[in-house]
């Protein structure tokens, strides 16, 4: 059944039509949600299926600093690093960087076709008042960014604040201007499976590109269960609206091994639609090196060890 | 051709060695036929040979029985419960260390997908000898009076769909009780209960406690009507239980039968969407639907059913159907040349009396016996695939409107084994699993087995109960 997109935005039109749709949505059981993602882990993905989701995981990695200690120098070295991987292996899809990291990234990767992600939204907490949040994402647009990491606000959804937390997404969209906008629910927060099937609806209906499931910044990142259930939400909204959305796993994930199983997940949940980097991303630091040194045992046979891949 | 195709990962089967022929498990060795031929055995996913059996005759069952009985009389009757714990503790810890190999030639025999012999067979057939060698030296305290005696010789015939785990829910209960056991196996599967006999010389395990006699269905009438059998265990088929039954009436000995099933697996419209269709798809083809307690019948509330087919077909179309031992495989071969037909002439009655058939679009090996996953819809109660067990991947969709009727239906048939309920509202799981004439009620879930919980059916699903405390009743004299 498509209903258009525009009638579907309606349930926004009052917190009771909201929170009557984002609890109407089939619950989610805990137990079996994790049983099948637990299940879609065991798939036995070797040889040249492997070596495709390699690098298909390598394109799709945003390849991230989001410290304190952040410099223009850092930030360059890393930018560098999304250029020339080392070993031919594929370019990354994205840096994702503070706002104030930017015009620095920008610099660097101008032309090349990596994408430049900021936070904003007074990451990662998104504890500031709307103006500065809007503020902040502007001047990232403004500084080069093409795509905006976004937090939700945790506590007025927790509250059952719906409508707040959607008008909120539909004016930072409206500050992204042309950058493709992701929102990030901060599953770690939301606490249940429940909470992250309807913050993934009003985030898509609030007009978000992509669901994100974390900062990075709270105890609990991204898991394949919530992964899944983020997933199995893009495929339901495409099928009613015909509008995509895409996927973005974040925080804890450094290993090829997890890598791909997050593929499997995609592949056998949304389906081979989001196998791309403009639909699925990894919100990573250290798994590139692990994804380029799989990469080259892979090719020759040898493990060469974290000595062979540089730290950038 | 997919965009993320996944390459060949066959598990290897060199981890297991196939005789050519094996012999009779009578009195601690493998022993020759005295009457009676041989069956070959074949891999139904290719109809390659596997090895040749031993059918045995009447003289065979006879010495087997003797066997038993000596065995009872003067080693395992007289064994205080503590040592009788050992060896199951043995044996148990034997199957954990030889999982793999035991994995590998069941997936051969029977067909079924090497991830659910690596993962839910072998482990579950291990825990049961561990769950009943802790009940050994406490039958005394598992509410059948101070001193429960244990019955004698039991004769015990199991079926081809979970040639393993079938084997360790007969001879676990039975030998913690004190019993010894003469056990047939189905004549299509019957290496891997050959290769227990090897684990039960491993464990030293006193000569005759365990017998295995191998052979079709005239070996095991010879079995069941035995004079000197105490006790007869069958699961099966309803028609072959009926049989049993009526060679036992009139007789002392003690009769448990596990038979067929025509489950129900109802759908509330406030149901788990997601976890409902994995569970409709682990219900009907898990193990090829070769499950007595198979979710055959999906009820569906009316205003979620297209929603729900929907889905349905998506995840069907996504079963990975083919090579049983690749790890990747979620649908195996059907068991048998005979099986196969009647499953095709059961899913031919289904589109012939009207309803609508819909299979994936999956490719089939061109060698062995397959069927594809197999969905009817707009099916009504008076349908032969509502009412019959069709023991394979065809699954029967019917709605309903409400709870009421919705128990209705599932309870109008002849069988009773298990149900299944999907809601998110826990007070109508207990309203409606109170009112389900099923052995086994799941809730939110299906095809979950424990050691410790009881299973067993209701009307001509069978009587006597299997696993927990209550699998003790059956091998005790109470």
């Amino acid at each position: 059944m498509t209903v258009s997109l525009a009638a579907l935005a309606d349930v926004a039109r009052s917190e009771a039509s909201l929170r009557a749709f984002l609890h109407g949505l089939p619950g989610v059981d805990k137990v079996g949600a994790e049983q099948r993602a637990a299940a879609l882990g065991t798939r036995s993905i070797k040889t040249s299926a492997k070596a495709w989701a390699i690098d298909l995981s390598i394109r799709m990695v945003d390849l991230t600093t989001l410290e304190g200690a952040d410099t223009p120098g850092k930030v360059r070295n890393l930018c560098q690093k999304a250029l020339n991987p080392g070993h031919g292996a594929p370019r990354v899809a994205a840096i994702c960087v503070y706002p104030s990291m930017v015009a620095t990234a920008h610099e660097a990767l101008r032309g090349s076709g990596v994408h430049l992600a900021s936070v904003a939204t007074a990451f990662p907490s998104g504890q500031a008042p709307l103006s500065v949040r809007l503020d902040d994402t502007r001047a990232a647009v403004a500084a080069g960014a093409d795509e905006i990491d976004m937090v939700i606000n945790r506590g007025a959804f927790l509250s059952g604040r719906y409508t707040e937390v959607f008008e909120e997404i539909v004016a930072v969209k409206e500050a992204c201007g042309d950058a493709h906008l992701k929102v990030i629910l901060e599953t770690g927060e939301l606490a249940t499976y429940d909470n992250v099937r309807r913050a993934s609806w009003l985030a898509m209906l609030a007009g978000g590109d992509f669901i994100k499931t974390s900062t990075g910044k709270v105890p609990v990142a991204a898991t394949p269960p919530v992964t899944m259930i983020m997933l199995e939400a893009v495929r339901d909204f495409l099928a009613q609206t015909g509008r995509k959305v895409g996927v973005k796993p974040a925080g804890g994930i450094r290993t090829t091994k997890d890598a791909v199983k997050y593929l499997v997940l995609v592949n056998e949940t949304a389906g081979e639609g989001w196998l791309d980097p403009d639909w699925f991303r990894f919100g990573a630091s250290t798994l590139l090196n692990d994804l380029l040194m799989q990469r080259s045992k892979l090719a020759t046979g040898h493990y060469a060890g974290p000595d062979y891949v540089t730290l950038d | 051709m997919a965009a993320f195709e996944y390459a060949p990962a066959p598990e290897s089967r060199s981890v297991v060695e196939i005789k050519p022929s094996y012999g009779l498990f009578i009195d601690g060795d493998f022993t020759s036929p005295r009457d009676g031929g041989v069956i070959k055995t074949v891999n139904p996913a290719t109809e390659e040979i596997l090895s040749e059996v031993a059918e045995a005759g009447e003289a065979d069952v006879d010495r087997a029985v003797a066997a038993a009985r000596a065995a009872f009389a003067n080693v395992w009757g007289p064994m205080p419960g503590a040592e009788r714990a050992k060896y199951l503790f043995r044996i148990a810890r034997l199957i954990q260390e030889r999982a793999r190999e035991l994995a590998v030639l069941e997936t051969l025999d029977n067909g079924k997908p090497i991830k659910e012999s690596r993962d839910v067979d072998v482990p579950l057939v291990a825990a049961h000898f561990f769950y009943y060698a802790g009940w050994a030296d406490k039958l005394g305290h598992a509410g059948f009076g101070p001193a429960p005696r244990a019955l004698g010789v039991a004769a015990q015939v199991i079926p081809w769909n979970f040639p393993l785990l079938m084997l360790a829910w007969k001879i676990a209960p039975a030998l913690a009780a004190g019993n010894t056991v003469v056990l047939k196996p189905a004549e299509t599967t019957p290496l891997t209960a050959l290769l227990f006999a090897e684990i039960c010389r491993q464990a030293e395990l006193p000569a005759g406690v365990v017998n295995i006699v191998t052979g079709a269905g005239a070996t095991g009438r010879y079995l069941v009507s035995h004079p000197d059998v105490n006790k007869v265990a069958f699961t099966g088929s309803t028609g072959v239980g009926r049989e049993i039954a009526r060679a036992v009436a009139g007789t002392s000995k003690k009769l448990t039968l596990e038979l067929g099933g025509k489950a129900a697996n109802i759908v509330f419209d406030d149901a788990p969407i997601s976890q409902a269709v994995e569970g409709i798809v682990n219900g009907i083809f898990f193990n090829q639907g070769h499950v007595c307690c198979a979710g055959s019948r999906l009820l569906v509330q009316e205003p979620i059913a297209d929603e729900l087919i929907d889905a349905l077909k998506r995840r069907m179309s996504q079963l990975r159907v083919g090579d049983p031992l690749d790890k990747n495989t979620d649908v195996g071969a059907i068991n048998s040349a005979a099986q196969l037909a009647r499953i095709t002439e059961l899913s031919a009655a289904g589109a012939e009396e009207g309803a609508e058939r819909w299979e994936p679009d999956c490719e089939l090996p061109s060698q062995g016996y397959w069927f594809r996953p197999t969905l009817f819809t707009g099916v009504s109660q008076s349908h032969r695939i509502a009412q019959e067990e069709i023991f394979g991947p065809v699954l029967s969709v019917l709605t309903f409107r409400t709870p009421a009727e919705a128990i209705e239906k599932a309870n109008n048939t002849p069988y009773g084994l298990s149900a299944g309920i999907w809601t998110e509202k826990g007070s109508r799981i207990l309203a409606v699993a109170d009112k389900l004439r099923a052995g086994v009620v799941w809730a939110n879930t299906f095809n979950k087995f424990d050691p410790t919980s009881p299973f067993g059916g209701y009307k001509e699903s069978g009587y006597g109960r299997e696993g927990g405390r209550h699998g003790l009743e059956a091998y005790l004299d109470v």
